[in-house]
């Protein structure tokens, strides 16, 4: 049986439009990723991007998929004589929770869940705060005036400011300080017909934990196994409708 | 009674050392925020936590009062009290550059305050904080008119109830904006209350007339002009009234959310176990923020009773929105209900803050700059009454 990642990407490139990203000449189009107009107007109304995260096959001692996101999207390594683990960013981070009453033990990456309704981009008052028409959640670095609303709306912590100078950046995900950034979904990669960096690092460690895929899309493996397993959406009472899903958790 | 004369302050070597300490003081927080503007907000004690810091405190304290300064020329155009009248002028001028200050300091801690121009040109108008900049700059605008208009000679009565309650109706907009900032914040538990827009106008009145009260009595001080005692007192019980406004909604509020499942967690933690924001909560915001100036001002009214209620309703303010901004902060957003978690970064664990010199120097600068402004109005427009002594005001 293929795995899932490739199942994915296959899905992905069914789509026409995806492919036409493709033959965009790179250096035209790289000063505009991270979330400006000229990224979301790629964005495919026909598609919603999610994942599933099966808490179950979650290793509590891996964190590739944390390290692959620092690697693609250049953050992790802000340092400064003053920074630590308060003040670095996280985009995706790894928890593992026991459950009070069983004592059953899970590990699981939280990162933004990309909410159909989402509370960043209703009080962002610039309008930096986005989402794209295919449910991607992004900020526009260019007008972000760093005020952290966002941060304080946000149910999952899953955005970070950036308390100082980036040194190393990548070429994915263009960072600044004083302004917030939080999981692209890699976009830079989906808008490739690529699958995103955490989800590619999950299958190659090994545990599949995470697929990526259309939810829009009855047929795409995410929605199947949707439709077939019972999984949930974290902090479900605020009716987020996040793209990211957990199964087992 | 008398027609009431306003004139300028005047330059005394007295008012000139107010003056620069002020201009001192906003120097300092001027090199805090290049500071800051430098090395990043690494340097302050705000974090990916406890991203609102004591800076918003100081601003939005500031907002908050502005608002409440407004009152003494609210009572006397809406509510026809003419012992408020001689006041009205400076109490619109004082808003004005109270609000200057609270806002200068939101703008400065910005990540970006280079880009204060995109703030103010590209609007989400989902977004209440967006709304909030067109109610302040409204402000700007509706209580200047008014400020205008009672300093124009010769206009009918009415245009100046007009303007009075244009302005009155504006700032309880404005305070009710400021309250929904916390209100939107639906995921966390210590904001998301509807008694949190009259909270603030209850906090807004008793935090407004206290400023009023010092500020004019300050300058009055400095300029050698009598403050009657009777008016002082009057202030002071109106003041005990406001204070107990708000004691009544923060009793409500607590109340509410005692009874809600979700809000007990939160409820514990401010009310019991939550160390620095318990003893805040009920040391300084209860007992010296409230209890105190009400005992003051209804058992022992004095004039001195009085000033010192009005500066403990000062301290107890600051203390409760310290309590509301970075105690619902610190307080931790429950991601997993029914999990304990057992790894994971500043995850269900109470997130710690301790505010940098930066930090501070900001929000006082942001208090001295309103201060400074109002005193160079004082100087330069005809706001203060020549005296306000009681002989003015058979009753
Ligand atoms: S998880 Fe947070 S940052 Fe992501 S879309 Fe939802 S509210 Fe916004
Ligand atoms: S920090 Fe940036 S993205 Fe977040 S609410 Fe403010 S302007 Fe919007």
């Amino acid at each position: 049986m293929t795995n899932r990642a490739e199942m994915t990407r296959r899905d992905i490139l069914k789509s026409g439009a995806a492919v036409a990203t493709l033959t965009l000449a790179p250096g035209v189009t790289l000063m505009t990723f991270g979330g400006s107009e000229a990224n979301a107007a790629r964005a495919d109304a026909g598609k919603r991007w999610g994942l599933l995260i099966d808490a179950n096959k979650c290793a509590a001692d891996c964190s590739a998929c944390v390290t692959a996101c620092k690697t693609e999207n250049g953050w992790g390594n802000d340092g400064g004589e003053h920074s630590g683990p308060e003040t670095e960013s996280a985009w995706i981070r790894k928890v593992t929770l026991r459950d009070k009453h069983t004592g059953r033990q899970v590990s699981a990456p939280v990162m933004c869940q990309h909410c159909e309704s989402p509370p960043c981009v209703d009080v962002c008052p610039t309008g930096a705060s986005m989402q794209r028409v295919d449910g991607i959640v992004l900020v526009d670095k260019h007008i972000c005036i760093g005020c952290r609303y966002c941060m304080m709306a946000c149910p999952f912590k899953a955005r970070s400011f950036v308390h100082s100078d980036v040194p190393e950046q990548s070429v994915n995900a263009p960072r600044g300080k004083g302004v917030v950034e939080s999981c692209t979904l890699c976009v830079h990669r989906v808008d490739r017909g690529r699958i995103p960096a955490c989800v590619e690092a999950c299958e190659a460690s090994g545990n599949s934990a995470i697929l990526f895929g259309d939810l829009k899309d009855p047929e795409s493996p995410i929605s199947r196994a949707l439709k077939q397993y019972s999984s949930i959406a974290l902090r479900a009472d605020l009716e987020l409708n996040p793209g990211v899903r957990y199964q087992n958790l | 009674m008398e027609r009431t004369i306003y004139r300028t302050i005047k330059a005394t070597p007295a008012s000139w050392g107010v003056a620069i300490l002020l201009a001192a003081i906003i120097g300092a927080a001027g090199l805090a925020v290049l500071t800051i503007e430098h090395y990043g907000h690494i340097i302050t004690g705000m974090n990916n936590q406890i991203v609102w810091g004591l800076p918003h405190v100081f601003a939005i304290f500031l907002i908050v009062a502005a608002s409440g300064v407004l009152n003494v020329a609210s009572i006397s155009s809406v509510f026809g009290k003419k012992a408020y009248k001689p006041m009205a002028r400076f109490s619109a001028l004082l808003s004005i550059t109270v609000l200057l200050g609270g806002l200068a300091i939101l703008v400065l801690d910005l990540g970006r305050p280079d880009r204060l121009i995109v703030a103010m040109t590209k609007y989400n108008f989902t977004s209440i904080f967006a709304w909030n900049m067109i109610l302040y700059n409204g402000f700007f605008a509706i209580v200047g008119a008014y400020l205008v208009v009672q300093m124009t000679q010769g206009l009918s009565p009415r245009v100046h109830k007009a303007a009075g309650i244009a302005a009155f109706t504006w700032r309880l907009i404005l305070t009710t904006g400021t309250g929904s900032i916390f209100g939107w914040l639906v995921a966390r538990p210590g904001y998301d209350a509807a008694i949190m827009g009259p909270l603030f106008i209850a906090m807004s009145f008793a935090f407004g007339l206290a400023l009023f009260i010092l500020v004019t009595l300050a300058l009055f001080r400095l300029d050698g002009r009598i403050f009657g005692d009777k008016l002082m007192l009057r202030l002071g019980n109106l003041l005990g009234v406001f204070v107990a406004v708000v004691l009544y909604f923060t009793i409500v509020q607590h109340l509410t959310a005692l009874y809600a499942e979700e809000h007990a967690g939160i409820e514990r933690f401010i009310l019991l176990d939550g160390g620095a924001y318990t003893t805040l909560f009920w040391l300084v915001q209860v007992v010296l923020g409230a209890l105190v100036p009400m005992a003051l001002v209804f058992l022992r009214p004095s004039r001195a009773s009085t000033i010192l209620a009005s500066f403990l309703v000062i301290l107890g303010g600051l203390a409760q929105i310290y309590v509301i901004v970075i105690g619902g902060q610190a307080y931790p957003l429950q991601i997993f209900p029914g999990y304990e978690v057992l790894e994971g970064f500043n995850e269900g664990v109470v997130n710690s803050y301790s505010p940098t010199i930066y930090e501070l120097a900001l929000g006082l600068g942001g208090v001295a700059l309103a201060l400074l402004a109002a005193g160079l109005g004082a100087k330069i427009l005809r706001v203060l009454p020549t005296n306000l002594s009681d002989a003015n005001y058979p009753d």
